[in-house]
């Protein structure tokens, strides 16, 4: 008989335990996915998950309670800083965060955001910026960029008549009340962990009790950019990018 | 209890503190500002919430996430901010949680004017957003009925998970009156389970305003019917001055005005004034205005002569009278708009011309009241051409 080896088994990559095994609605390619397990795992290392709330939007990200192992609502388009607001003033001991798009967060919801970072409200914010209105189908968003089409600006953003982004970091990094702003991308595996870190970080400034926290996300829609899904992640790079500057645009240390 | 004098908005922010509201925001707006400034002192004197909100669109949203936390949480607005509030008002209907409302009517249509008046009874009665509900909404008519009212608006509110409308005008929310205060109540221990408060210990609780598939969003409109019904059959409240069942007496009351709130008080001094002429006039003052009080008018509808509906407004609660009442008897009305009140002698007058007119020169014992209903036209042969004919023709 050949004597054999007692088999062991090492985990090395599972399923965070604030993430659901229900199969999402993302077309491929989408990078909320991305985005949502990054969102898990910064809960599962912080030890947040039964004290966390979210605070979904309207928009593709509307089912990310599925996707979530957490409690979580749903709020109107635009609504969500509001509607977290009003959860963590009656219990400030639990973890709210909002996660929003750039159609909700930076046009519909312009008001709701920017009060909630300027009374400093102790929430954290996750703001997908994919430059278009994705579930209704790749419409301008206030995100979208200059000369770039979309379904209702078919020959390209005229900013003569449509406007400029909305830098929504730089807008909000100038509020006393906001703690932590940063803006990462998604288009690498090395953004993608320094999006990580960035997303862990605003969490612990909510549970430090800093105040605001927000971190945009530079993210794909090839199915209404029209792009192949790797094509997209480099669009990013080489057209989000230079417009929506990464990096801390607001680090406040004390409360 | 001693009884003390307030101000309407402010007895009610102290009966809603009472209550157990633990969450409060809101946004200035006459004349309902006096409730928003005394929440901002006491609330946070109890440990408990204020927040004055950037928007109205804001405060409602606000209550929702409280409200979804499983706290009592209210806010409180004037006719255009309460226009605001429409969006996050159906999203709470669809949401099943429990939110308490005041509105404080101003004069319409767009910003109107900071006078009293009733014209938001559709806004609020008819439903209050988009989509197929119904909130319950109650209509004081004194500062002490607000109070309780709006104790009894948390109960409700609770009791079905809905929402609960505190509905009166700019007179009695600037009113200043003796009311005796509830006593203080204790605030719940534990959030009800399904409220949004952590998964500890627990599957994830899930809260939201909608369904994606036809089945399921019919299933959830079904369920909001159900209640709405369960709601309709026991919870309609109305007071009534001057009406009394006893069919023994020949001088049973047959003539009604139909007025809620203010109106309704106004309406008081004329229905005493007619009587005092002799017409046997009364009072019936609708509390519920949504559950609408429809079986009872209804019911005086059978042997009533006519009806008139007096209200701040152009007509809206008038609808629900006809309704209710189902062509059984003529129902006029007299209304007052933009911020006008009726005054008493018009309305008396008005009685007056209505007893006029429905007094019958025969005995109606003979003739019957039949002579006035819609049911007495002779019946159709079949198949023969459906006759048109004007109300009234012989």
């Amino acid at each position: 008989m050949i004597p054999v080896e007692p088999f062991t088994e090492q985990v090395v990559f599972q399923r965070p335990r604030a993430m659901s095994a229900t199969p999402t609605t993302y077309c491929p390619g989408c990078m909320h996915g991305v985005a949502h397990r990054l969102v898990a795992e910064a809960i599962d290392e912080l030890g947040i998950r039964e004290r966390a709330i979210l605070v979904a939007p309207v928009g593709c990200s509307v089912f990310a309670y599925n996707y979530f192992e957490i409690d979580s609502v749903v709020a109107a388009h635009g609504r969500a800083p509001a509607m977290a607001t009003g959860i963590k003033r009656v219990q400030p001991d639990k973890i709210v965060f909002t996660y929003q798009g750039d159609g909700d967060l930076a046009s519909i919801g312009i008001a709701e955001i920017l009060h909630a970072a300027g009374r400093g409200e102790n929430l954290t914010v996750i703001f997908v910026n994919n430059a278009v209105y994705g579930m209704t189908g790749g419409q301008m968003a206030p995100t979208t960029l200059p000369g770039m089409k979309t379904t209702s600006s078919p020959l390209g953003r005229d900013t003569r008549t449509m406007g400029h982004p909305m830098k929504m970091c730089e807008l909000l990094s100038q509020l006393d009340g906001a703690a932590f702003i940063a803006r990462r991308s998604l288009h690498n595996p090395a953004e993608i962990r320094k999006a990580k870190k960035a997303i862990v970080e605003a969490f612990k400034t909510q549970i430090e009790g800093r105040g605001f926290s927000m971190v945009e996300l530079l993210a794909s829609c090839p199915t209404n950019w029209d792009m192949k899904p790797v094509d997209a992640l480099k669009w990013i790079e080489t057209h989000m990018v230079p417009i929506y500057p990464l990096g801390d645009y607001k680090r406040r240390v004390e409360g | 209890m001693a009884k003390q004098l307030m101000k309407g908005n402010e007895a009610i922010a102290e009966a809603a503190i009472r209550a157990g509201v633990e969450a409060y925001f809101g946004y200035p707006i006459t004349p309902q500002t006096e409730l928003l400034e005394y929440m901002s002192k006491r609330m946070p004197e109890l440990g408990r919430v204020f927040l004055q909100a950037e928007s109205e669109v804001a405060a409602i949203n606000m209550v929702y996430g409280a409200a979804c936390a499983g706290r009592r949480a209210m806010t409180s607005s004037s006719s255009p901010g309460i226009s605001l509030m429409q969006e996050g008002l159906s999203y709470i209907a669809a949401s099943n949680v429990p939110v308490v409302i005041v509105d404080v009517m101003r004069g319409g249509p767009g910003l109107g004017n900071i006078a009293p008046s009733q014209s938001d009874y559709f806004q609020m009665v008819k439903m209050a957003g988009h989509g197929d509900y119904k909130p319950i909404v109650l209509a004081p008519a004194t500062v002490q009925e607000a109070v309780d009212l709006t104790v009894l608006a948390f109960d409700l509110a609770e009791r079905y998970r809905t929402i609960a409308i505190v509905l009166l005008d700019g007179v009695l929310g600037q009113m200043m009156e003796p009311v005796e205060l509830p006593p203080m109540r204790p605030l719940p221990a534990t959030p009800p389970a399904w409220a949004i408060t952590g998964a500890a210990g627990r599957a994830k609780n899930v809260v939201i305003p909608f369904r994606m598939q036809a089945d399921d969003l019919e299933a959830l409109n079904l369920e909001l019917q159900r209640k709405i019904g369960a709601i309709a059959r026991r919870e309609a409240r109305f007071k009534e001055y001057f009406i009394d069942d006893d069919d023994a007496g020949g001088d049973k009351t047959d003539l009604f005005v139909v007025a809620f709130g203010t109106a309704g008080r106004v309406a008081l001094s004329a229905v005493k004034a007619a009587r005092q002429k002799g017409i046997r006039v009364g009072l019936h003052r609708p509390i519920t205005l949504s559950p609408f009080p429809d079986e009872r008018l209804s019911r005086l509808a059978d042997d009533a002569r006519g009806f008139l509906v007096v209200e701040m407004n152009a007509g809206q609660m008038l609808e629900d009278v006809k309704l209710s009442v189902g062509g059984q008897a003529p129902v006029r009305f007299h209304g007052r708009m933009g911020g006008q009140a009726p005054m008493p002698d018009d309305i008396a007058r008005e009685i007056e011309k209505l007893d006029e007119m429905t007094r019958r020169p025969i005995d109606h014992k003979i003739e019957g009241p039949v002579a006035l209903r819609p049911a007495s036209r002779p019946a159709q042969q079949a198949g023969s051409k459906p006759e048109l004919t004007a109300p009234g023709t012989p």
